[in-house]
């Protein structure tokens, strides 16, 4: 039949026109995803450092929480926040990009019960309301409990806290905090 | 709105013949005398062009003294009638009457093919157009009045008027139809005789047709639906636009339609011209615009919508031969609602809460992220040529669907799409319908195609869908016989043959915790630091099959059985999904070792009809054999908090189901439709319900038509639907560290029951030979109803739809 030669024809050209891509595509490294959130607390006379390190974002690796020691007790200490992107290399520092939308994010701190400290915002955005990479945390007495730093996207601003922040959550990690 | 299967459509709006018949009985000298007069003749009126049956045509025997119509099958059957030589008279509207000589044996079958134009100006005769694709399954179509009422809508709403397809949606502009309990992949979708090669696998990724570019849409199951695919586990769902005339002609139209819902609207056009050579040609485009949509008391911020298509047909239609070039381009930008883009379990929790959106802002027409922009092109080019044997068709195909969506992003990302997919494929088919007799029919043809998927890295995020090349080769052969005048069986085998050539990254992390290492080792084609690309390459056979009958009992009684299997080859997303879905708001993991579901699917039709009322009762049981479903397997601590991780599994499922449509004519000028419809779905190895399974629902409408009021017609539809009882629970707990709280998250509780009353009506204020004009005034949710519908993945955050009144008017010439 004259249309199966034709089918034939036409399916070869098409084919063999649409196949001769070879090359491998290009991995994609993620540019938005971060990895590691580490605050730094410096009093003075001692520094700690908290960490949490999730180096393959959404996969199944579990996150690493570190906490380099104890807080002391009625101190006061200046925390920074510092974010990475550790699946680039080298490792991209998202403070930036948070630094340059400051109007679309802030930070919030929660302490938790049983944990004696309170905090307070440092650093603001460029309409005067708290950005928070850099924030003060107070410490009472001895105690423990949890330290939950939250990173809101386009919350409202200004906010009262997380209860009417609204947003989306960037970032909700919480550190297991001892006083002594 | 006025919800109407076209087969019911009986309200008086069927036109009277232009042509009268004249019907001649003409006794040859045919002295034999006496002899038993038991024989039948059963008359089958087809169209030659395409073998659609002829409803309405006349057939006269003198003899009988009795003017008959052949029913929806266009057929008629004669009874008690002498084993000799009659002379027939078969006339139809737009065809040439046919006279013809019979020679009665016993049970003899005749079909008589008619020279038939499709008289496209007049609506009003469609329903008696379309072509029947299968012989043993009822076929469900929509009505060109229908069609054009849902102008504003997608295709998906107006498929909706159909008993038993729902919509599943995503908001309110994204919507697809569900057949039966089933969608996305198990459900095929043919636009002028083009598979459309959309990302269809997609639950958020809407057909990308445009509603107003076709004339007619139907449902199809069954032998006529394997010349389409093997995969349609759910229909295929078939959207043409019509023939045109053998005269010459020029003609068009102009509707425009405007919502208060939205503020919005959509004007299209489309014109033809014909002539008598058979050449033709006809232009068509639309632009749809709405701004935020709102529910019953608030806005739904970014929820607008905002469309451009056009389509191109030309050609020429001879008896024997004749061509086609068909293009379309669709081109639609949706926001989907701003509060809706929420991801970990914690925000997730107080989107639940909170019922209503946390973002509601002033109306805007404004379409920011997240949203979706799909491009859509398709050509197609089609030769046919009909010779003694039958009809040959070649047909090539082209289709690229380019498919971005946008996420809320940070910095320089904010405006690069975080999914950007460009699909091409290439369709090569030749069909071939016999003519070897008037009681078998067979159809054989085979399906050449090349796909190329290329996901741009340039989002900056991981490939939802890898690179692939995908082979599809088919080949099908249907046939239809006819036992005896009320006995017809049909059947059909499929085969196709679909090779994968696939470039994916794997996560390093997931590659091991799957331990792809020790079975794919082979398709490692690099390792870098985090991530391991490979080159799966995919082989699938699939067979399918079908076996049906249709008995007629008499010439208002009818049932059809079939029996179908189908099988579907994994989709790119349940072989290859690994990572967080922003659509889907969870993780979503697929498995490279998933085979094909095969699923074996029984129905029964009982169909009832004269000239007051009519009856559609449609049931089936559909076994699915390595069903793909996805769920929740545990929740997963990131950076971003609690994510909820699902899984694909291959599992089996039952689904069984029944619909009913009803419609009595109580007189002259009123109508009574009802629609109903109940599914159930169940996994059988968990003996678990199946999720999104649609909520029982009762459709009942009263139509009133006056053709002496400038055909007026004004319905009034009530629409209940019932809570789903049966859901699988994928609720869970989560701890919320800011509250030092355990929250439980309410993921699967369908939402409660809910009634709704539409309002449709329309009425033409000119009318002379050349043009008509008509107006036309539609109210859906008319009491303004707060309402969540389980089928719209959005509930969790949002209700549905306010009230809305459509304006439309409709110029035609």
């Amino acid at each position: 039949m004259k249309f199966f030669k034709y089918a034939l024809l036409a399916s070869t050209l098409i084919f063999a026109s649409c196949s001769e891509d070879d090359n491998n595509p290009e991995p994609v490294n993620e540019e938005e995803v971060l990895t590691t959130l580490t605050v730094t607390f410096e009093s003075g006379f001692d520094t700690v450092v908290m960490q949490f390190q999730d180096l393959d974002g959404d996969g199944p690796d579990a996150a690493t929480v570190s906490v380099s020691g104890p807080l002391s007790a009625n101190t006061s200490y200046d925390a920074a926040i510092v974010l990475l992107n550790e699946t680039e290399d080298p490792a991209e520092n998202i403070n930036e990009e948070i630094e340059e939308e400051d109007l679309d994010h802030q930070f919030f701190y929660t302490v938790g019960s049983g944990l004696d400290a309170n905090t307070s915002y440092v650093d603001l955005d460029s309409e005067g309301n708290p950005l928070g990479l850099n924030f003060v945390l107070n410490t009472g007495g001895a105690s423990s409990g949890g330290l939950t730093i939250t990173l809101r996207h386009e919350p409202n601003k200004p906010n009262t806290g997380l209860e009417n922040a609204a947003g989306e959550t960037d970032i909700e990690v919480t550190f297991d905090v001892t006083i002594e | 709105m006025i919800i109407r299967n076209s087969h019911l459509n009986s309200i008086g709006v069927q036109k009277t013949p232009m042509l009268f018949i004249f019907i001649i009985l003409i006794l040859f000298n045919n002295p034999i005398l006496s002899q038993d007069c038991n024989s039948s003749l059963t008359l089958k009126v087809i169209d030659l062009h395409d073998s659609s049956v002829l409803q309405n045509a006349s057939i006269f025997i003198k003899e009988l003294d009795k003017n008959v119509k052949t029913n929806s099958n266009g057929e008629y059957v004669f009874k008690d009638l002498c084993n000799k030589e009659y002379f027939i008279e078969i006339s139809h509207e737009e065809c040439e009457t046919i006279q013809t000589e019979v020679k009665i044996k016993n049970n003899t079958i005749k079909t008589i093919r008619m020279e038939h134009h499709l008289n496209e100006l007049d609506e009003i005769i469609v329903k008696s157009n379309f072509k029947s694709k299968s012989k043993s399954v009822f076929e469900n179509k929509v009505s060109k009045q229908t069609l054009e009422d849902y102008s504003n809508n997608s295709i998906a709403d107006v498929l909706k008027t159909i008993p038993g397809v729902s919509t599943i949606s995503t908001g309110s502009s994204i919507a697809k139809p569900q057949i039966n309990g089933l969608h996305s992949s198990r459900v095929l979708l043919i636009n002028n005789n083009v598979k459309m090669e959309d990302h269809e696998w997609g639950i958020d990724h809407a057909p990308s047709i445009d509603i107003n570019s076709i004339e007619k849409i139907s449902l199809i199951k069954g032998a006529g639906a394997l010349k389409y695919g093997g995969s349609a586990l759910g229909g295929v769902i078939i959207s043409e636009t019509l023939k045109t005339k053998l005269i010459d002609s020029l003609y068009g139209k102009l509707y425009s339609s405007a919502s208060t819902n939205g503020k919005g609207g959509t004007i299209t056009t489309d014109i033809t011209k014909t002539n008598s050579k058979g050449w033709y040609t006809r232009l068509q485009g639309t632009f749809k615009r709405f701004g935020d949509y709102n529910t019953s008391n608030y806005i739904m911020s970014n929820t607008g919508l905002s469309e451009r298509n056009f389509s191109l047909k030309t050609g020429l239609n001879r008896v024997d031969y004749g061509f086609e070039v068909y293009y379309s381009f669709f081109n639609n930008e949706t926001g989907i609602l701003r509060a809706s883009h929420l991801v970990s379990a914690q925000d997730i929790f107080r989107g639940i809460t909170s019922g209503i959106p946390l973002i509601i802002e002033d109306f805007t027409y404004d379409i920011s992220a997240p949203k979706q922009k799909i491009k859509h092109n398709l050509a197609k080019f089609n030769f046919f040529k009909t010779t003694d044997l039958g009809k040959f068709n070649f047909q090539y195909d082209f289709q690229s669907n380019k498919r971005q969506e946008f996420d809320i992003r940070r910095g320089d990302d904010r405006n690069t799409p975080s999914i950007d997919l460009e699909l091409t494929t290439h369709s090569l088919s030749l069909d071939f319908d016999s003519r070897f007799s008037n009681n078998l029919n067979l159809n054989l043809g085979i399906v050449g195609k090349y796909q190329k998927n290329f996901p741009d890295p340039e989002t900056g995020v991981r490939r939802l869908i890898p690179d692939y090349e995908k082979y599809d080769l088919g080949a099908y052969s249907i046939f239809d016989y006819k036992l005896n005048p009320e006995w017809i069986i049909e059947g059909g085998l499929r085969y196709d043959y679909t090779y994968m050539d696939v470039f994916k990254y794997y996560k390093t992390s997931f590659w091991e915790s799957r331990d792809y290492g020790e079975e794919f080792s082979d398709i490692i084609v690099e390792v870098l630091a985090n991530q391991i690309l490979t080159n799966p390459k995919l082989e699938f056979n699939n067979a399918s099959a079908t076996l049906g009958s249709k008995f007629l009992f008499d010439n208002n009684n009818t049932i059809f059985f079939n029996y179908s299997m189908s099988s579907r080859s994994p989709n790119p997303s349940e072989l290859f999904s690994e990572g967080l879905h922003h659509a889907s708001a969870r993780i979503e993991l697929g498995d490279l070792r998933f085979k094909p579901e095969v699923g074996h699917n029984f129905g029964f039709t009982y169909q009832k009809s004269n000239e007051k009322f009519s009856l559609i009762f449609n049931s089936f049981l559909n076994t699915i054999k390595d069903f793909i479903v996805i769920e929740p397997v545990e929740i997963m601590q990131t950076i971003r908090g609690s994510f909820s991780l699902w899984e694909y599994r291959q599992t089996d499922a039952k689904l069984f189901g029944a619909d009913l449509n009803v419609d009595y004519k109580l007189n002259k000028h009123i109508n009574l439709i009802h629609q109903s419809s109940v599914i159930k779905g169940t996994d059988t190895k968990l003996d678990n319900p199946l999720i999104d399974m649609p909520p029982a629902n009762i459709k009942n409408e009263i139509v009133y038509f006056n053709s002496d009021l400038n055909n007026l017609s004004v319905s009034l539809q009530s629409e209940y639907t019932f809570k789903q009882n049966k859901y699988p629970d994928n609720n869970f707990e989560v701890y919320i560290p800011t509250t030092e709280t355990y929250e439980y998250i309410d993921l699967s509780t369908p939402p409660k029951a809910y009634h709704l009353l539409n309002f449709n009506s329309r009425i033409d204020i000119h009318t002379d030979k050349n043009k008509s004009i008509n107006l036309g005034l539609k109210i859906n949710n008319l009491l303004n109803t707060t309402y969540k519908n389980y089928l719209n993945r959005l509930r969790l955050y949002t209700h549905d739809l306010g009230r809305n009144i459509i304006l439309s008017i409709k110029y035609k010439l």
